[in-house]
């Protein structure tokens, strides 16, 4: 396998515009995703984050601009090498077919497996160290509709790991867990971004988390980039008040020196005298 | 809804595969063996074995005895064409039921449900009318046309509801009886002007094998063999397709080609099942329902033992609709309705979590 150079961006964005129809959904977004970084995507609702994650994982194709991913137009790489580079983890999913949580995994092998083959040795290795990664080997022979929503999409990030991926996609997987399966989620990916060597690109919800986890954040407005950065600079009281039309305060973290926003009342409480 | 996912979610006890296996080949031979030997003309055991195995170079030591020509004659060209015929039609039915299944991301969908059957029976009836003999490239026209008309339901009724992601039951069968009604209007439109033909046509609706010599068999096999091979070629991405087009297209998978070419192995299999046995009903639904039971959804072993199980269940369908009224025969479609449209209406009954 030819290792791409270590000194392109994994994805470089270049005026990627998106439109339904007549409705623009993004418009000119440029930046770069570094290399075994965490990145967050933040900004409100249709911001065009969603979209922006589906336009990199072919999903959806950009009406304009051009999306590199390791240095390579993404439009000149096939479906089945593109699984082999990215993982994708969405917000949520439901299966109605009762599959093991060991089968979901080993689909991840797919885009390894020519017609008929059967999995390898290899193969299974693969499989079995993703699942160890993230935790889940112990319920392998449960079906999957029988876990917890935290259990699932543990589950989702050892099928993506099982792509053996260098960028993993997730698009709000938190939003439908609890504070402490939230917590742990985040953990693991923080854990595999060093310990597989990912890039991770993640939108997320709550902008604590984001700046809590992530290296770098993009603030998406309208279908723009609106700021581009490390936390501390992106999440200044100016542009969260600009992009949510929220008064917030902010305070670092004593224990990890990230900023912590506090969320303020919408207008100054009324001073009783 | 709690209720009913921890109802669904029950986790079940799995026997091996190769036990299934095991059973379904003990079941289809020991059918087979009965099928023979059952029927209308009386024939002794003795004249049986003696014609089986008398032909046999081997057998010949044990059973020197002469063959009964007429018994001959019955066995080998009466009820063994018909035997493998029911097998292979099950199987056929079988498969594009799990085929469709997958596809529409819906245990409901079946052949008979989604107007397929209707489609290939008016296919089969032009074919008829037309009096056509004529063959395409050394293939039947009955078939061939049979083929035109599955296609053509079946993508119109994937059309209107596979638009967005998983078909909810109500569209399905909505979209499936109204696609079945209007096909089956222009059936009776044909029967209006060519009734000379009636009883034949009539006869696909009912769906049997009445008619069944070795021309039936040799005519249908090019379409089946392909139809099973283009289906079983997409075990692993039928698997991928259960977990949705977003996440399979994740995985490296080209959803949309992967559509075109089930709905095309599916409309082979049902093409080539009509043409030569009408419309039977609730095969597609009953077999793959139960085989996902005992095997669950993994495809790879799901639609294989289907197939076998298919033509399980059709043998002996078939077979019983010999004998239950003998000397007369009941169409077989007539009975798998009996089993498969209150098995249907059980189903519906236990999965209003999909209806909406």
């Amino acid at each position: 396998m030819v290792k791409p150079e270590d000194d392109c961006p994994e994805i470089e964005l270049q005026e990627v515009s998106f439109a339904y129809g007549e409705e623009t959904i993004l418009s000119r977004i440029s930046f770069t995703v570094p290399k075994r970084g965490f990145t967050g995507l933040i900004g409100p609702n249709g911001s065009g984050k969603t979209t922006l994650l589906k336009c990199l994982d072919k999903t959806l194709t950009p009406t304009a601009g051009r999306i590199l991913l390791a240095g390579k137009d993404l439009m000149q790489i096939d479906l089945k090498t593109l699984a082999r580079m990215v993982g994708v983890v969405p917000q949520q999913w439901e299966v109605d077919f009762a599959f093991s949580v060991w089968e979901i995994v080993m689909m991840g092998r797919y885009p390894f497996l020519s017609p008929f083959a059967r999995e390898s040795r290899e193969d299974r290795a693969i499989g079995r160290a993703a699942m160890e990664a993230t935790n889940t080997l112990a319920f392998a022979d449960r079906p999957v509709t029988e876990l917890s929503g935290g259990e699932r999409q543990r589950v989702l990030v050892a099928q993506a790991l099982a792509q053996k991926p260098e960028l993993l996609l997730l698009d709000e997987p938190t939003s439908h867990l609890d504070i402490n399966h939230t917590l742990e989620l985040c953990e693991l990916l923080k854990k595999l971004q060093r310990s597989e060597n990912l890039t991770i690109l993640a939108v997320f919800h709550d902008l604590n988390l984001a700046a809590r986890y992530c290296d770098q954040l993009v603030l998406l407005n309208e279908g723009k980039v609106y700021a581009c950065g490390a936390p501390e600079q992106v999440l200044s009281t100016e542009n969260l008040e600009a992009v949510f039309g929220v008064r917030v305060r902010l305070r670092p973290e004593t224990e990890t020196g990230r900023p912590t926003i506090i969320f303020l009342p919408k207008t100054e409480p009324e001073v009783e005298s | 809804m709690n209720v009913k996912m921890t109802k669904r979610s029950c986790p079940v006890q799995r026997r091996p595969l190769s036990f299934w296996l095991a059973v379904l080949v003990l079941l289809l031979v020991f059918l087979s063996c009965a099928a023979l030997a059952l029927g209308p003309a009386r024939l002794s055991v003795a004249n049986v074995l003696q014609a089986i195995l008398g032909s046999t170079p081997l057998g010949k030591r044990f059973f020197p005895g002469e063959i009964d020509p007429l018994t001959q004659k019955i066995l080998f060209e009466l009820r063994l064409p018909r035997i493998i015929l029911a097998i292979l039609v099950g199987a056929a039915l079988a498969v594009a039921g799990v085929v469709f299944q997958g596809l529409f991301r819906n245990p409901l969908a079946d052949p008979y449900i989604l107007g397929a059957s209707s489609g290939a029976a008016f296919g089969a009836a032009i074919a008829l009318v037309s009096g056509s003999r004529l063959l395409l490239f050394g293939l039947g026209a009955r078939p061939l046309f049979a083929f035109a008309g599955t296609l053509l339901t079946t993508v119109l009724v994937y059309r209107i509801t596979g638009k967005s992601g998983r078909s909810s039951i109500t569209t399905l069968l909505l979209a499936g009886i109204a696609v079945s009604a209007f096909i089956s209007a222009l059936t009776t439109l044909l029967l209006y002007f060519y009734q000379e033909e009636l009883g034949r046509v009539i006869f696909w609706t009912l769906g049997g094998f009445s008619y069944t010599r070795w021309g039936e068999v040799q005519v249908v096999l090019p379409y089946l063999i392909s139809g099973f091979a283009l289906a079983y070629r997409y075990v692993r991405e039928l698997n991928l397709l259960l977990l949705g087009e977003e996440k399979a297209h994740q995985l490296g998978l080209d959803v949309v080609r992967l559509q075109r070419s089930l709905l095309f192995a599916a409309s082979l299999l049902v093409a080539a099942a009509v043409s030569v046995a009408g419309t039977i009903g609730f095969v597609g639904l009953v077999v793959p329902h139960v085989m996902r039971l005992l095997l669950g959804p993994d495809h790879r072993s799901l639609l294989p033992l289907s197939a076998l199980a298919g033509g399980v269940f059709l043998l002996a369908a078939d077979t019983l609709a010999r004998m239950l009224l003998a000397p007369v025969e009941l169409p077989v479609g007539i009975l798998t309705s009996f089993v498969g449209g209150p098995f249907f209406l059980y189903l519906l009954r236990n999965n209003r979590r999909i209806m909406h």
